[in-house]
This record gives structure tokens, sequence and C-alpha cells, in this order.
């Protein structure tokens, strides 16, 4: 019999519906991996088994859980269930813990809830838990507060927190998406022994292919609230007759970028030399100076005409910092920038409005990048004001709609508000605003990283296509290996404000030398090498049958 | 901890000096004689000389702010020009009727406010929250002194439970005292636990939307104990401010209710020294109100602290 049974599930928030007639089962010990762009209504079939939904949810079908119908039981027993039988893990480990608790009493308290422990008897428990996640008392002590923790220690308590009590069924909601690669590796791994060693069942909810690939010995794949696919086993092979997983996979695996010849031979137009950017930290003392943190620390390197450089590195590693260095928005401590020849840090009044045109940026937040009350047009048209008089309102009108055509929207979009947009467009409205001064240069900080994979994979076939055709130089800043991989010629590997290492991108991150690249590329999970590794895998135990 | 309240304190002392820079700047420095705006447009020189040189005023600037922030520090604030007593003493006298006063109300305001902001946030969209938000509206835009008038018509000429108003003193023991003060404070209290109980609720709402308190459902927490265990104390962050401004308010705002029930606070004591112009009382008075709110300030930011783990290690 199957641990949990989902039949017929319909979900409906305040009349719009979410979920439609989705039927999913898993067996004791089965890790079922849910995969589907955001808003496919995966995390609401996750609340629904919970019964965490929002207000004004109203759902139908039936959900068993252990032979009991959950949608029928009483909310007391449903608490009973939740953390006792069913385990969830969330994705937003910042957000997921109360940062007005220790680690140890947010960790405890199941054990004082379900199981009526005393609190110093809890406290001993969720030190063995803690232990068991990776974290020991030598490390993390019980009375830390969540603040105090990396991120990828806070989602060690977060699972804590869920396997403390050995759930026979365990929701895990995009568990890794908010970590770096070698973070969401280590997590992987931990969750995967976890349940291997309790027997516990996984509902795996992730958009990322190479994530399930590496975990769930099923997939089902979601789209609009419905379930378009269900796999018989085999991992996500198991998994691929349907159009729209066939398009999801290929929009994961994205192709290496074929290297343009050109740019070694071409003049640098960015030079950047022994660049240093310290913040002063808070004071410890009264009469000592304040303590100097090096978010960038003698960093030297040039970006030739048409080039695509790669930036990559884990989060806090210095990497938009030096963005924002380049970009002349902030002072730089040691060092010098020179852009087409000139030193940034000397340019004024009409020198620097000739910059900011040749130089511009696209974020990863485009949502967060846009006023919510202007119009696109707007939005896309504002840089023009650097040209000053030379741009007219007509011109500048048809500079609107030109680039919206090129970044493949249409003109009369310019009428409408950044919320009218999807996430995909939005960035495609961002890179419409950074295009339209006709720049030499566009700092891209993480611009896909928000995005789903196949909005993804057509983003970056834009921006292949625009830097052909329009000559562009990009910075491109990512954590993203395979992303960065797709795009740039040559990358700059950062760790603590400094560059390990340099070069070719196929050469890089094919034949690492530094022993952080190496980590990075191990971690990064290559859904081509997964692939194969699984295949190879599976395919002595077919021949075995 | 303690150093961010060491740290927090060293700021609070730095605060007060130049409040008293201030405070001495605006009334003895600035163009204008202090003796003349005591006496009047029509007073006799020779009379005017006299002041003058009984308020210190031929003195340099200099000195006489060092004599006054010397006796601040001592407790001599000096002699009132229309009281013919020690500042200090009439200052202690009010502050017996105030201070109580204040903190009478601000207790009512918690204890009304907070549960029931909770309790509406609880049971949010439903009869109880609406009730709470139609019955704090009124209690904003009813006047104070409307109020105060209502209740002393009720409880003390109608029932005659409680007195109509004067201040007996503490001499003769707390009991009536207390009895004085229950009418001022209610009248006090009720509007301002009407603004603080919508603080409340609001801020309860955003909690309860937040990721932890998911986190707290998810490991088996009811409803209501996601609320008491995780959300409420989250949500006292805003709750905590309103509650600084309003003590601040309460010491020194009140004339109206102390002159409905005829309370002698000090309230009272500033708006008849402004109107007879009597400079030496308003300036120790101000001076006093301004390092009252300075020390609520500091008390809020502790209780900050004392509240959110985060805050303690910054400046």
């Amino acid at each position: 019999m199957a641990l949990l049974d989902i039949q017929g599930l319909s979900l409906s928030i305040n009349g719009a519906l979410i979920l439609q007639d989705v039927s999913l089962a898993i067996e004791p010990g089965e890790t079922l991996g849910l995969v589907g762009e955001s808003g496919s209504g995966k995390s609401m079939t996750a609340l629904s088994v919970m019964r965490l939904l929002p207000r004004g949810a109203q759902t139908n079908g039936s959900i068993r859980f252990d032979g009991q119908d959950l949608a029928a039981l009483p909310e007391p027993d449903m608490c009973r269930i939740r953390g006792r039988r069913v385990g969830m893990i969330f994705q937003e480990p910042m957000t997921a813990l109360n940062p007005l608790k220790t680690v140890g009493d947010q960790v405890a308290e199941g054990f004082v809830l379900h199981l009526r422990l005393t609190r110093a008897e809890a406290a001993r428990r969720a030190q063995a838990v803690l232990e068991r996640v990776g974290l020991p008392a030598t490390e993390i002590s019980l009375g830390r507060y969540p603040h105090e923790l990396s991120g990828g220690q806070r989602q060690r308590v977060v699972i804590a927190m869920a396997v403390a009590l050995a759930p026979p069924l365990l929701i895990a909601d995009e568990p890794t998406t908010a970590l770096d690669v070698t973070t969401q590796a280590q997590i992987l791994k931990l969750l995967r022994e976890l349940i291997r060693e309790n027997g516990s069942s996984l509902l795996l909810i992730t958009h990322d292919l190479s994530v399930v690939n590496a975990m769930a010995d099923r997939v089902a794949i979601m789209r609009a609230g419905e379930i378009v696919e269900q796999g018989r086993g085999g991992g996500l092979s198991g998994a691929i007759t349907h159009p729209y997983a066939k398009a999801l996979l290929n929009a994961s695996s994205l192709p290496p970028r074929v290297t343009s010849a050109a740019a070694p031979t071409s003049r640098p137009i960015l030079e950047v030399k022994n660049l240093v950017r310290a913040y002063a930290l808070p004071r410890r003392s009264l009469f000592r100076a304040a303590p100097r943190r090096l978010a960038v620390d003698n960093v030297s390197f040039t970006v030739a005409k048409g080039e695509s450089l790669g930036l990559v590195g884990e989060s806090g590693c210095g990497k938009s910092t030096t963005a924002r260095a380049i970009l002349a928005l902030e002072a730089v401590q040691g060092g010098s920038i020179a852009f087409a020849g000139q030193d940034t840090s000397k340019l004024r009044g009409a020198e620097m409005a000739a910059f900011r045109r040749r130089v511009q940026m696209v974020f990863q937040d485009p949502y967060g990048s846009f006023d919510p009350r202007h119009k696109a047009g707007r939005i896309v048209g504002e840089p023009l004001r650097l040209l000053g008089r030379e741009c007219d309102p007509q011109s500048a009108r048809r500079r609107v709609d030109e680039a919206l055509t090129e970044v493949g929207l249409d003109p009369a979009d310019a009428d409408k508000y950044p919320h009218e947009f999807s996430g995909g467009q939005r960035q495609r409205l961002a890179i419409a605003r950074a295009l339209i001064t006709r720049p030499d240069l566009i700092v891209l900080d993480e611009p896909v990283s928000a995005l789903d994979v196949s909005v993804r994979a057509q983003v970056l076939k834009l921006l292949t296509e625009l830097q052909k055709r329009l000559g562009l130089t990009y910075l491109f800043i990512s954590h993203d290996l395979a992303v960065v991989r797709a795009i740039t010629d040559r990358v700059l590997v950062m760790r603590a404000g400094k560059v390990v290492e340099a070069g070719p991108t196929p050469k890089v991150l094919g034949a690492p030398e530094h022993p952080y690249t190496r980590e990075l590329v191990a971690a990064s999970l290559h859904l081509d090498a997964i692939l194969s590794e699984r295949t190879a895998a599976s395919l002595p135990d077919a021949a075995g049958c | 901890m303690l150093s961010f309240a060491l740290r927090r304190m060293i700021a609070l002392l730095v605060t007060l000096a130049v409040a008293t820079v201030l405070v001495f700047t605006v009334l003895e420095v600035l163009p204008g004689d202090p003796a003349q705006v005591m006496l009047g447009t029509e007073a006799r020189p020779d009379t005017l000389a006299a002041l003058r040189d009984k308020l210190g005023l031929n003195q340099p600037a200099p000195e006489r702010y060092l004599h006054w922030v010397a006796g601040l520090v001592t407790g001599d604030l000096g002699v009132s020009y229309t009281y013919a007593t020690p500042v200090a003493e009439l200052v202690r006298d009010r502050l017996a009727v105030s201070l109580p006063l204040a903190v009478f109300a601000l207790a009512l305001t918690t204890l009304i406010a907070i549960p029931l902001g909770a309790w509406a946030a609880a049971r949010r969209n439903s009869a109880v929250d609406v009730g709470v938000m139609a019955a704090t509206q009124i209690g904003i835009a009813a006047p104070n002194f409307w109020l105060a008038m209502l209740l002393a018509l009720l409880f003390a000429i109608t029932l005659r439970w409680l007195p109509a108003g004067g201040f007996p003193g503490w001499s003769a023991g707390p009991w009536p005292a207390l009895r004085a003060l229950i009418l001022p404070a209610v009248a006090l209290a009720l509007p301002q636990a009407s603004i603080l109980a919508r603080v409340m609720r609001s801020s309860l709402l955003d909690t309860l939307g937040d990721d932890y308190v998911r986190t707290a459902r998810a490991k088996g927490l009811s409803a209501g104990q996601a609320l008491r265990r995780h959300a409420l104390r989250n949500a006292m962050i805003p709750v905590l401010t309103i509650m600084g401004l309003q003590f601040s308010f309460l010491l020194a705002g009140t004339i109206i209710i102390e002159n409905v029930f005829y309370l002698p606070g000090l309230g009272r004591l500033v708006f008849q020294a402004i109107n007879q112009r009597d400079l030496i009382v308003v300036k120790s008075v101000v001076m006093l109100l301004v390092a009252s709110v300075i020390v609520v300030n500091f008390l809020v930011d502790v209780a900050y602290a004392a509240v959110d783990p985060r805050l303690r290690r910054r400046g």
C-alpha cells in the first residue's frame, strides 16, 4: 500500500483554480521528484498534504496517508501528524527559522510537543539531531540564533527540525534552491543519507532537473496545476515522453558557447588593476579604529571588446562588489579601473554621463529594479536622459520601440506596467533598458538566476544573439557554472575577494587547476554527466532482470 | 547585551548634554531679555534691574550655563518667581501625581491593547475582528476630555463609586490616592489603547504571514500555539516603539485631563508657568521632560535588544 496516496486533488483559492485532478502516490522508502516551473502548483500540492494552505483555499479529492484520510481528520489530530509523521523542509532557510529563538529551542520544540519530554531531555535530543545533520556542539551551540549561522547551516537546522522525530514521510520544497552549488551538493547528500537511515519516503519538490535526477526514484512533472507525466521508475529518464517534459529537459542542458576567435587580439575596453574594496565593520571598542573587511582584495583583469567574461564564485565572494566598483557606483580603496583608456574615478560631469551611456547594467531581480508605478516605455526609455538634447521625444519613442523589438517584445508593450509581464519578459525589459543607450559594455549580475529553466534558455539565447549582432561586451556574473559555460569566453573564479583562477571558460571549467575551482566544478551537478551516470548504473540492473 | 546597554548609556549622556545646551540657548541666550519677559513691557527699570541681578543675568552666558547645569545635577533648580518656592519642590510634588498617573495609564493601555490586538489578529475577518476594529476606531475618534466627562458622570455622580476629581495626596495612604487616579487613567488609557491595539493587530498579522510561523505549524503546533510561541514576540517591535511615544506623551501631555479632574500634575504646572512667564520653572520642567523622553527612548532601545538578539551587536 502506498504511504501517501493523492487521488483527484483539486484546489481553488478564492475561486481561482490552482490544482486540477492531481493524483500521486509515494511508496514507503521511495523518493518522488515533483518537477515543474514556478507557479505550476508543486508547493500547493505539498501544502495540501500538510493542510497548511492559505486562507480561502478549497480542496476536493482524497489525500490518504498511511491509510488515513487527511482531509477528514479533525485539526488537533492533524497537528499530531505534522512534524511527527510528516516532516517538511522549506526553501528559504533565511526566513524559515524564527529569528528570536535559539536554534536549540527550535529543534527541541518538536520533542516537547509530540513526546512530552522535559526541556532538558528535549535539548539533549536536539543536540543529537543537530550533530546528525552536521552541526556538532563544537561548531554550533544550542544557544546560537539563526542570524549567527550561514545559509547552509540554517538549512541544516531546518532539516534537523523536519527529521527530529524520524517521520515516515518527508516533504522537501526546493530545499537547495537558495544555496550555493557546493552547499547544495552537501545538503542533498545529507538528505539522501537521512532518508536511507530512517527508511523515510521523500516528496522532493524542485524546478531543477539536475537535483531531481540526482535524488529521485521516480519523477512527476507538473504544469499549470496538472500532472502531465509520471514516471514508473528509473529517475528522470523514466519520465520523458511528454513533449513538455522533453522541452523542459532540453532547456536545462545548456549547450556550451562556441568561443569567438576575435577576442584576444582586440584592445581591452576595460582594465581593472589591483582593485581593493574594503568595508568598515562595527567598532569593537571606542578607542580602536573600526576593523575592515576586504570584499575585493587586489583583483586585476581586462576585458577585450566584443568578449564575454564570466565572474563566478559563491555568494559573498566579492563578485557583485567588483561589478558595482566597475560601474563607478562606489568609491574604491585601492587600485584603478580604466574604461576605454580613461580612469573612471576621475570622470566628472559630461564625461561621467558619457561613461554611464556606454556602460549599462542588468540585475538579477528585474521586478525589484523597476518602479512599479512606471510603464514599461518609461522604464526602458529612462537611460535616454543620459543623451541630453541629442534625443527628442519622437526619436526617444522610436528608440524605445526598437529596443523592445530587439529583445523580442512588442512596441505596444510600452504601455504596460511591470506586473503585467512574466518573469522572463521582465528580464527582457531589463535588457532593453540596458540596450537603449547603445552601450559598449553590459554588466549582468546573475541575470538568469531567478528564471525558470525554459525561460533561462531563451534569455541566454537572446543575449548571445544580441552580442553577435551589436558587438557588445559582457561582464557576466553568476554562481551557476552551466550558465557561465553557455555564455562566456573567459572566466574568473573568485573566492573571498581574490581571483583564484582565470582563463578560457572551456579550459578552466573543463580542467580546473585551483582546488577551489575543482570543488566548484565537482559540486555543480552537471545534468549531462549525471544523466549518463544514471543510465550507465541502471543498465546492468536491467540486464540482470 | 551588557555592552549594548553601556554603549546606549553613553549615547544617552551625550544626548542629555546636548539637550541642556539647546534648552539654555533657546531660553536665555537668544535675543530677548528674560527679566523683561517675566515682568512684562510696563515694568519699572529698577524692578527690572533687581530681577536681572537676582536671576544672575549680569554674568556671562557660559558661567550661567555651568551654574544651571551644576544645579540640575545637584537638584537645585532655583526658586520659582511666581510661587516663591524652590522649583525642585514644585516639580517633585507634581511628579508625585503625574508619574503614577502615566505609569497607571500605560499599564492599563498595555493590558487592554495587547490581548485585544492579538485576539483580533488571531480571528482575522471574523465578527471579533470587525468588532475590535470598530471599537478602536471610536476610541481613537472620541476626544479624551469628553470621555473623561462621561466617566465622571457615570462612576462619580451616578454610581458614586469613585471621586469626580481632586487629589488627596499620598500622605493619606495609597488607596485614596489610587482611587483618585482611576478615572483619569482610564480616560487617558482608552484612546491610547485603541491606537496600540491596532498597531498590535497589524504587526501580528504581518508576522503571522512569515515563513517561520508556517515552519512552526509544520512541526505540529496548533494555530494558537504558533501565534503565542513564535509570532507574538516578533510582533512586539513596533508595539514597543508606540509604547515609548505614548509614555512620553502621558507624562506631560495630559493638561486637559488634569484640568477635567482637578489634578495638580506636571502638565498644569507647565501651563501655568508659561501663562505667568515664570521662565525659571519653564526651563527646568522643559529640561525634565526632554530628559524623560531621552530616558524612555533608551529604555525602548534596551527593550528592543532584549526582544531581538539581532540588535544586540549593533551600536
